[in-house]
């Protein structure tokens, strides 16, 4: 799926820059892609190493276990045949916890780890499995309780009451969120496993 | 009113505290855990680096405001505010993108205008899509996503539509 939605971002892309007489910025962006991709690696990097070292320490210390546990009887129903008291669950908990508080970033480095121990106790090979098609489907929706970064620039362009959209965006989060997941279980049930799907 | 200013701080101290009382080597596991986060990074890398070019392409060639354009005609039918289009259509790419967009439309429109209210429910309650969907399936051997994409583009396109419905309802 992807490699043909890349192309297709590269050659509208490149068309359109070419019938604008946008080239020159369209080339300029294709070489300052490397450097930009390499501070947002720079970024991610640092992000994924403290979180990956703090929740190793948490892991060691049974903090994890405590957390899946609390958690446990809502996601094991979203989760079916995912182990309660396997890592991937354990990251999944912390990567939903993240991404309900907004704590910068770290969601992401948990969903990496999650994703991790998913190919590993799904025995995924190259196909996604459902739990990891769901998981990240979540991702792609948003979680966030209290979106911060959406206030902050509303307030700092003059808004009276910055947070009087907050039920609209609950409202719509958890909307989007269970069509995605129905969609998802659409499809699944429209397309078995063993199918060869691009 | 930033609540995540204690909570990273106080969770560093929780883990490190409780890793002692239960006998755990925390310097040495620590070290681990970065270990595999450097790792991980690598593994992602070039995913990154597709999609930044990708997107690239597409914000600098204008083609992401001409889609907008196209658009329009079908998003007035829901009543879906037009200025908010370009928003619509670069936030399931570009999260640095989506909110330089976002924040031309709290300027031109006034921030607690409708256009800029719904262009506040889609930056609250939507991800960057392609950038997840990307960087996840990257930390593992996954090639064949499946669905995956058609169900979170789904849960996109109910983000706009949803987010006009709500703001309406709840703001008049």
């Amino acid at each position: 799926m992807m490699k043909y939605v890349i192309t297709a971002m590269l050659l509208v892309g490149i068309a359109v820059g070419f019938a604008n007489g946008g080239a020159a910025e369209v080339s300029a962006s294709i070489i300052s892609s490397g450097e930009d991709t390499i501070a947002l690696a720079i970024t991610l990097a640092g992000i994924i190493c403290l979180w990956s070292g703090v929740m190793s320490v948490a892991k060691e210390a049974g903090i994890i276990g405590l957390l899946s546990k609390a958690f446990a009887p809502v996601l094991s129903k979203l989760f079916k045949g995912l182990d309660v008291k396997g890592k991937a669950f354990g990251y999944i908990t912390l990567n939903i916890i993240s991404n309900m508080l907004g704590m910068g970033n770290a969601s992401t480095p948990f969903g990496l780890m999650a994703m991790k121990e998913l190919e590993k106790e799904e025995h995924s090979g190259d196909t996604a499995t459902p739990n990891m098609i769901l998981f990240v489907i979540m991702n792609t929706a948003s979680l966030q309780l209290l979106p911060a970064t959406m206030a902050a620039l509303r307030l700092k362009h003059g808004s009276v009451t910055p947070l009087d959209v907050l039920p609209a965006v609950w409202l719509t989060s958890i909307g989007a969120l269970t069509v995605a997941i129905l969609a998802a279980k659409l499809f699944q049930s429209l397309k078995k496993p063993t199918d060869k799907v691009v | 009113m930033n609540f995540s200013n204690y909570v990273i701080p106080a969770i560093i101290a929780i883990v490190f505290t409780a890793g002692l009382i239960k006998k755990v080597d925390v310097f040495a596991v620590f070290l681990d855990g970065v270990k595999d986060g450097a790792k991980t990074i690598t593994e992602i890398f070039p995913a990154l680096f597709c999609l930044m070019l990708a997107v690239g392409v597409v914000k600098s060639s204008g083609a992401a405001a001409m889609f907008a354009d196209l658009l329009a005609p079908i998003t007035n039918l829901i009543g879906f505010p037009k200025e908010v289009l370009p928003l619509a259509v670069l936030r399931p790419f570009s999260g640095s993108g989506s909110i330089a967009v976002y924040e031309g439309i709290l300027k031109d429109n006034g921030a607690d205008s409708f256009a800029s209210r719904v262009a506040s429910a889609i930056i609250g309650s939507s991800e960057t899509t392609f950038y997840t969907l990307a960087v996840y399936f990257a930390a593992t051997k996954v090639k064949k996503t499946r669905y995956a994409l058609p169900a979170a583009l789904c849960g996109d396109f109910a983000v706009f539509v949803l987010g006009v419905l709500f703001v309406r309802m709840t703001l008049g």
